[in-house]
């Protein structure tokens, strides 16, 4: 093709090279490249390819395509490529290119989208050949200079050295010609066991900027001439805007317009946001609810109940014959049990910034899925792809919300009514409360049989309740059914089900409430990991077994499942008594590719004030690339997940959701923090993820060891609405 | 004070050492003064109802939740936001401690944090377990709380 690509890192960017070279068969791409044009960044350093920029002063830009949302991924990708690349990291800095460069250079940097836990583990095997490419061009370029075999020289720390001439030289000195060199067809990766800078808790390289207040998240982006929107949504999710009174606000200070947003909502564009809000706030609307309104969290539990009861239902799992081993069971056992709505509630609430013309649209906004959002800016603008980009900055906080592009969409419709000036759009924390993609409501009945000798012979879990992927991404179903549904419970793959049980059927009875679902960190295995893990403890109890040797006796074919739950219980002190008033609780479960389990040491005050004085917390990823962060990963996990077991809960009154904030909807602070004690536990061989994982043992391993204290059992979330709290 | 000037609400605030004046309406919030009026956006809004901590800053010392505080209420005061926390190039202590031990994850609470620790450590200069439990109260989506506690340890240790 040889086509013109502007390799444009920001609106500063200028370009040197012509006939540019998509460098993508770093990526094992089949992408056209040729050339002596060199592809230059945005200071006009040149591209050694698409993921390695080299300056002359030897500073290294490692390209990150995916977002950076606090999990690290930025880092860690920067270590892989680092490794390879045999570069000085102390010179190491990164930058995100655009969804519409990635779409310019025929996704030259794959992937964009940031969740799953898939940051690093999808793409671990392209960015480190980006970066061993790179170093082999490099040493190349060196080479072809001196006039010796490539095979001669050394590389460490960005320096080339030909030992027999003695002669050594930087990256930064041969990278103008390194860029013009024709890629190696193929190139040998390290064996992770060589390592020098991934699997090493490397320092965080975006510290420095997050502790003096300069980092820019998309709600700090400031503009010329920038105006300002706040936004109100219907409250009920299928209303619609049916009237607003602009004459009351018209002469409010800094107003500058009022703006119907599609037919569900309004905007007031004002110098400020305040300005905007307060106006807002003052804005006579009326709204058609329309038929939701009359939807409750009691008229949605009622809808879920009745999927508990037989039914048709989506099949994920099932061996042998359940109903007639249970109908022939010695022993059976049944509970059900309950999870509700939860909102991500990012510290930054949503917001974009747009800037339209009728020849260019940008955006500039946190997203983890830049592709989705640029996808957003076409539809939203109308224009095609080479008249659109989104600008990624950094996210504060994303958890599954950010990878949806309700708020871009909003963005650019506001701005189209106001072409050549950039609307920055922020969500009120009260609509980001209102407005969520909600983690999906579920019930479940599980019953469990057993034969004349105590051994569980059948297993049935019956899941009703909703499916994301029905709302969100249709395209993920497989005839009808949502397999995410079954995360942690499937027979194979990353996420499968960590027990072998002779007669086993676990199936989805779908109801979809009106409310708008979303991947909420962890997803669907938060709920299913409380579903099994406190019936496991359930049944031990009911054939009076410890609930760790209940569990090693269906665990015999899940080695690596069985792995992190003994090192957790190693570690807690299973097999001793624990302190006097203190009991204990385990959970595992398999999610996103990886191994994790819990045990929690607590101690409860009156039945209803809990301590949690322990965490320990296994994980085996497979690889670590950096187990400081992954650390950082499972500690923050409990904070989010015991958050959502403890204060989370979204209901729902006439058809809208009713938390607003944080003051009811409340999220755990540093003093009912446990010390969470982490174990990384790589064997190697596969690549899981690290953000959400451990998220889901949180809340079985504190109710089991809430049920060790109290004999209580507790089988629905959040514990707020049983008058149980942090002590 | 000069409140308005031929309809333009004026306010003067001491923010970082410097006095500003700003045409703004004095029952605004001190967050977005400060964000929108004076253009230093390291001070976040994370719930303008005083429960989160994002956008906290020094009055006179005292860390405050500024979304919670009028303009009209802060004049005359010395304001210091994260931007005016390090002496010069020097980083407070709390900063060099948070990069020492890699606290931030997003960030975005990050410079309330900061604040209402650099406030802590002035009053108790080695705070007990209980006195940060008391103390610190800001909310941290990504869970950061481990981290906050091993680096204030690590601040009054060094």
């Amino acid at each position: 093709m040889n086509k013109h690509v502007s390799p444009r890192m920001n609106r500063r960017a200028f370009v040197i090279g012509t006939a540019a070279i998509g460098t993508g068969l770093a990526l094992g791409l089949d992408l056209p490249f040729g050339g002596p044009a060199i592809v230059r960044a945005a200071d006009g350093s040149p591209e050694v390819n698409a993921w390695v920029v080299i300056r002359p002063d030897d500073t290294v830009v490692i390209r990150i395509a995916r977002s950076e949302m606090g999990q690290g991924t930025l880092t860690g990708l920067a270590q892989l490529v680092a490794e390879e690349l045999e570069c000085d990291w102390s010179k190491v800095t990164t930058e995100f290119p655009s969804p519409g460069q990635n779409v310019a250079r025929k996704r030259a940097w794959g992937d964009f989208s940031t969740g799953g836990s898939r940051g690093i583990r999808t793409s671990q095997d392209y960015v480190r050949k980006g970066g061993a490419t790179a170093r082999e061009m490099l040493i190349q370029a060196a080479a072809n200079e001196w006039k010796v075999p490539a095979s001669e020289c050394t590389v460490a720390d960005s320096v080339i050295t030909h030992k027999a001439s003695g002669k050594t030289t930087t990256y930064g000195k041969v990278a103008e010609a390194a860029a013009k060199l024709t890629p190696p067809a193929d190139v040998k990766l390290k064996d992770p066991k060589d390592w020098k800078l991934a699997g090493k808790g490397l320092k965080r390289l975006d510290t420095p900027d997050k502790v003096t207040g300069t980092t820019v998240y998309g709600i700090d982006v400031k503009l010329p001439g920038m105006l300002n929107a706040a936004i109100k949504d219907c409250p009920v999710t299928g209303g619609k805007l049916k009237s607003y009174d602009e004459a009351r606000i018209a002469g409010m200070k800094g107003v500058k317009k009022v703006v119907k947003v599609e037919d569900t909502a309004v905007a007031v564009v004002a110098d400020t946001w305040w300005h905007a809000k307060s106006a807002l706030d003052k804005l006579p609307i009326v709204w058609d609810e329309g038929e939701n309104a009359k939807v409750s969290s009691a008229s949605i539990a009622k809808w879920l109940s009745e999927g508990l009861e037989g039914g048709p239902a989506y099949v994920g799992n099932s061996n042998g014959d359940v109903n007639a081993a249970l109908a022939g069971a010695a022993k059976k056992v049944e509970a059900v049990y309950s999870y509700p709505y939860q909102n991500h509630a990012t510290m930054e609430p949503l917001n974009a910034t747009a800037l339209y013309t009728p020849d260019k649209c940008e955006v500039w906004c946190g997203t983890q899925n830049g592709e989705a959002a640029f996808a957003a800016v076409l539809e939203a603008s109308g224009l095609p792809a080479d008249k659109c980009d989104v600008h990624k900055l950094m996210l504060g906080g994303g958890f599954g919300r950010r990878g949806q592009t309700d708020y871009v969409r909003q963005a650019v419709l506001i701005a189209k009514e106001m072409p050549g000036t950039p609307i920055k759009l922020l969500w009120s924390r009260e609509e980001d409360m209102t407005h969520g993609r909600y983690h999906p409501v579920t019930q479940c009945k599980m019953t469990g049989g057993f034969d004349a000798d105590n051994n569980l012979i059948a297993l049935h879990m019956r899941i009703s309740g909703q499916s994301i992927q029905f709302t969100l991404r249709p395209a993920g179903l497989v005839n009808g059914m949502d397999p995410s549904t079954f995360q942690g419970l499937a027979p194979k793959g990353d996420a499968a089900f960590g027990y072998s049980i002779p007669n086993l059927l676990i199936d989805h009875s779908m109801r979809n409430p009106h409310i708008i679902p979303g991947f909420w960190r962890g997803v669907n295995v938060n709920h299913n990991a409380i579903y099994v893990e406190c019936f496991m403890d359930e049944l031990a109890l009911a054939v009076n077994q410890d609930p760790l040797e209940f569990r090693r006796k269906l665990m015999k074919n899940h080695p690596k499942n069985l792995a992190v739950l003994e090192a957790v219980a190693d570690k807690i002190g299973w097999s001793k008594p624990p302190p006097q008033g203190v009991h204990r609780g385990l959970a595992h479960y398999m999610g996103f590719g990886s191994y994790v389990a819990a045990a929690a040491e607590i101690s409860v005050t009156d039945g209803s004030k809990i301590k949690v004085h322990r965490i320990v917390a296994a994980t085996d990823p497979g690889y670590a690339v950096n187990p400081a962060q992954i650390e950082r990963q499972v500690a923050g996990s409990f904070v989010y997940g015991l958050s959502g077991l403890f204060y989370g809960g979204c209901t729902v009154k006439d058809g809208a959701i009713e938390q607003t904030n944080f003051d009811t909807y409340n999220s755990m602070r540093i003093n009912e923090m446990p010390k969470v004690e982490s174990i990384v536990m790589p064997s190697g061989g596969f690549w899981g993820g690290v953000g959400e994982p451990t998220i889901c043992v949180a809340g079985p391993a504190v109710l089991n060891a809430y049920f060790a204290a109290t004999g209580k059992r507790i089988r629905s979330v959040p514990l707020r609405d049983q008058n149980i709290t942090f002590a | 004070m000069d409140r308005t000037n031929q309809g333009i609400a004026m306010a003067n605030l001491n923010i970082n050492g410097k006095t500003i004046n700003i045409d703004v309406e004095p029952d605004t919030p001190l967050l977005w003064a400060i964000r929108e009026n004076v253009g230093l956006t390291g001070t976040k809004y994370g719930c303008g109802i005083a429960q989160c901590g994002a956008c906290t800053v020094h009055i006179d010392g005292v860390a405050t939740r500024s979304c919670g505080v009028a303009v009209s209420e802060a004049e005359g005061k010395q304001i210091t936001t994260i931007e005016g926390l390090a002496n010069g190039s020097a980083l407070h202590k709390v900063q060099q401690a948070w990069i020492a031990n890699d606290v931030p994850q997003c960030g975005y609470c990050q410079s309330g944090m900061i604040m209402a620790v650099a406030a802590l450590l002035k009053e108790k200069p080695k705070p007990t377990d209980a006195d940060i439990d008391e103390a610190i109260t800001n909310i941290c989506r990504c869970g950061t709380f481990q981290q906050v506690r091993e680096a204030i340890h690590a601040v009054t240790n060094a």
